[in-house]
């Protein structure tokens, strides 16, 4: 029993772990974005490359949580969905190393006129992966939550959605900007915005792995 | 001869242990949540200690209600049972063997003549309905109680499967326990009355009685099914019939248990009455039902959604049809077992109405015109008997058992030979010196033994039927019935 107990205390670490280290990429891309913005060029490679380790030590944790859960057949009821739900989530921080990457590589060239915008389409997008990280913490502890944080997810990734609309808008209204660049710009908009597309496809899945948590 | 005899209850016992094993660990094996041998080896060690320690509380209504008296009869009537529950299996249909082998035991009195007590048929019958009745209650209340503590006690998923896992090893033994306790009476009952086996003692510390030999070897024969072939029904039970979850399976599981077990124990029973609190019956009752009632509580503590009617139907049913076909076989059975190997399967009990047997019916009341024609005359059977008794329109059957337990002949010498060996720690120095005082006595009715000892000493004497009287007359109930199996005159 005293093993059991331990064995699963380890796994519930690592589990959170793996949780910090979303919740933490998701506040380091909102300053290398805002760093990229304002040109700080250093300050966000230094950023990008603390992403990029944590999501190396994100894909570490999950791989050994899987096999955990596998090799000791724990929790064999909902071994398949906290499988999904880990794998899913470490997909938002994939696209947020992917989004951060495609800025180091294709340097586009933002208009400071869109500063506000992009910065306001980072922060909301970042907030739905805040809740996501809520919504999956009290998926193990604390089911009667989850929905509540599940609610704010929907409306953060709403809230993106429209912004980037905005941003895109204003983007493509542009008069001074040629068309190649227009696209350009509006990748990246999408880029950001996939974000909580993808942190809202997460908590889709989780609001059925609910349902069936319930005993 | 005897392990042949009794083959036809080990039988039993190996298809109880096969199926039923499955309602305590199905889930838990199912769902992978325990290891198969693990749970094998839980529910082994604890049918046992269940069925040896607290066993004999069940059986004795199996008595009442039929006391199978010969060993070729009881062959029949467990072999009848066992036959009942295999081919009723291969059919798919819903089986207990509860109440297969009431039904068989019914079929031995109908055989045998003997009447059967429609006082504990009644509680036996009533006992069914109550079973799932109970287990559903006992699975809401715990469901609320279940549910509550894990919407505020904020335990993690992980930490909830390694406790989950250890309570459904804790309950799978208690249910094991429960099991044993309560469906040894099943596999071993009808063997009471002419259990083979004798008393002996472990070193002057444990005495070992002859009905607890009988249930650890019914026991043991539960644990081989378990062991042989229950891993098949545990993974149907997991996957197929029942999907519960294994918080659900956890709360199902101690609902049945908790049923079977007070259905089965006297401790539990007494304390219950000592403390003012409402008793269940001792009787043995279908763990598949206790199962099935708890789910049925779950569902209808989920608000009454997904309950499968069409099994409560099969229940329903089954509570019929069983007893009827294992009746029938077992008539059968005993009818061949009689007619064609030629073998006793019950003894004939001949009754006589001297006149010391006409005063004591005179004074419990039986009406002095019966009495007159009864006096003097002898009925080689108590068909016989309940033939007249039927003729003259002698309907009470409190009246009945009167008159077949004065006038029923049993030889009883108090041999000095059987007195040396005796089992002195079960008797206290006065009922002791009381019986030595017998020595050499013969007496032709158990009564007789009864009005003997108990003029001699107050020791053997019932005290009034009170409620803190129960367990003292039920200890000296069991002490008089080890006298006269002792002591009983053996024809050859």
């Amino acid at each position: 029993m005293a093993v059991g107990l331990k064995i699963s205390r380890v796994i519930e670490n690592q589990i959170d772990e793996f949780l910090d280290l979303v919740s933490e990429s998701g506040l380091i891309f909102k300053k290398a974005v805002d760093n990229y913005l304002k040109e700080s060029q250093d300050e966000f490679e230094s950023r990008l490359g603390r992403v990029i380790d944590y999501e190396r030590k994100a894909d570490e944790l999950r791989t050994g949580v899987e096999k955990e859960l596998y090799l000791r057949t724990l929790i064999p009821e909902n071994r398949g969905d906290v499988l999904a739900i880990l794998e899913n989530t470490d997909n938002v921080i994939d696209t947020m190393k992917h989004t951060l990457q495609l800025f180091e590589i294709e340097k586009p060239d933002i208009p400071s006129k869109f500063d506000v915008l992009f910065n306001e389409v980072t922060d909301v997008s970042i907030q739905s992966v805040e809740w996501l990280v809520r919504s999956v913490r009290a998926f193990f502890k604390d089911i009667k939550s989850v929905n509540d944080h599940i609610h704010k997810v929907g409306f953060y990734e709403q809230e993106t959605d429209d912004i980037a609309v905005k941003l895109k808008s204003m983007i493509f209204s542009d008069e001074e900007l040629d068309l190649s660049r227009k696209i350009h710009l509006r990748y990246f908009a999408a880029g950001i915005e996939s974000i909580s597309d993808c942190a809202e496809s997460v908590t889709d899945r989780l609001a059925i792995y609910t349902i069936k948590r319930m005993i | 001869m005897i392990l042949f005899f009794l083959s036809s209850g080990l039988f039993l016992g190996w298809s109880l242990g096969a199926n039923d094993a499955a309602n305590v660990f199905g889930t838990a094996v199912g769902t992978k949540m325990v290891r198969f041998k693990t749970a094998a080896l839980i529910a082994s060690i604890f049918i046992v200690l269940g069925a040896v320690l607290e066993g004999s509380g069940a059986t004795k209504i199996l008595g009442e209600l039929g006391a199978v008296d010969a060993l070729p009869g009881a062959f029949a009537v467990a072999f009848a049972a066992a036959f009942t529950v295999t081919m009723m299996t291969r059919l798919r249909l819903t089986v207990s063997t509860s109440q297969a082998i009431v039904g068989a035991i019914i079929g031995w009195n109908i055989f045998s003549g003997n009447p059967t007590d429609l006082t504990s048929l009644t509680k036996i019958v009533l006992t069914w309905v109550l079973n799932p009745v109970i287990a559903a209650l006992f699975a809401m209340v715990l469901y609320w109680i279940i549910k509550f503590i894990m919407d505020n006690a904020r335990i993690h998923l992980l930490t909830m499967d390694a406790l989950t896992r250890l309570g459904l090893i804790v309950v799978g033994a208690f249910g094991a326990y429960s099991l044993g306790a309560n469906n040894i009476a099943n596999v071993m009952g009808v063997f009471v009355p002419s259990s083979p086996f004798h008393e002996f003692t472990v070193g002057n510390l444990v005495t070992i009685t002859s009905v607890q030999q009988l249930f650890l070897i019914g026991g043991l024969a539960i644990s081989l099914g378990v062991f042989t072939y229950s891993y098949k029904v545990m993974k149907t039970v997991g996957r197929d019939l029942f999907r519960l979850s294994p918080v659900t399976a956890f709360i199902v599981v101690l609902s049945h248990s908790l049923v079977l077990y007070l259905f089965a124990s006297q401790g539990l029973r007494d304390w219950l009455l000592t403390h003012n609190l409402p008793a269940l019956p001792l009787v043995p009752v279908s763990s598949s039902q206790a199962i099935v009632g708890g789910i049925l509580g779950i569902a209808i503590a989920k608000g009454g959604r997904n309950i499968q009617w069409n099994i409560l139907a099969r229940i329903f049913s089954g509570w019929v049809t069983t007893p009827v076909i294992a009746g029938l076989i077992s008539f059968i059975f005993l009818f061949f077992v009689q007619n064609v190997f030629d073998q006793h399967v019950y003894h004939e009990t001949v009754h006589v109405f001297p006149d010391p047997v006409i005063e004591r019916l005179e004074d419990e009341g039986i009406d002095e015109v019966y009495l007159g024609i009864f006096a003097g005359s002898e009925f080689g059977n108590v068909r016989r008997l309940n033939r007249l008794m039927n003729e003259l329109g002698i309907r009470d059957e409190e009246e009945r058992a009167l008159i077949r337990y004065y006038s029923g002949m049993k030889e009883i010498e108090i041999s000095q030979i059987i007195l040396r060996q005796l089992d002195r720690s079960l008797f206290t120095p006065s009922q002791l010196q009381t019986l030595n005082a017998l020595k050499g006595m013969t007496f032709q009715f158990e009564w007789q033994l009864y009005e003997a000892l108990s003029n001699m000493s107050e020791e053997w004497q019932y005290r009034e039927e009170i409620e803190e009287n129960l367990e003292y007359n039920q200890e000296l109930r069991k002490r008089y019935d080890f006298l006269i199996s002792e002591f009983a005159v053996k024809i050859q």
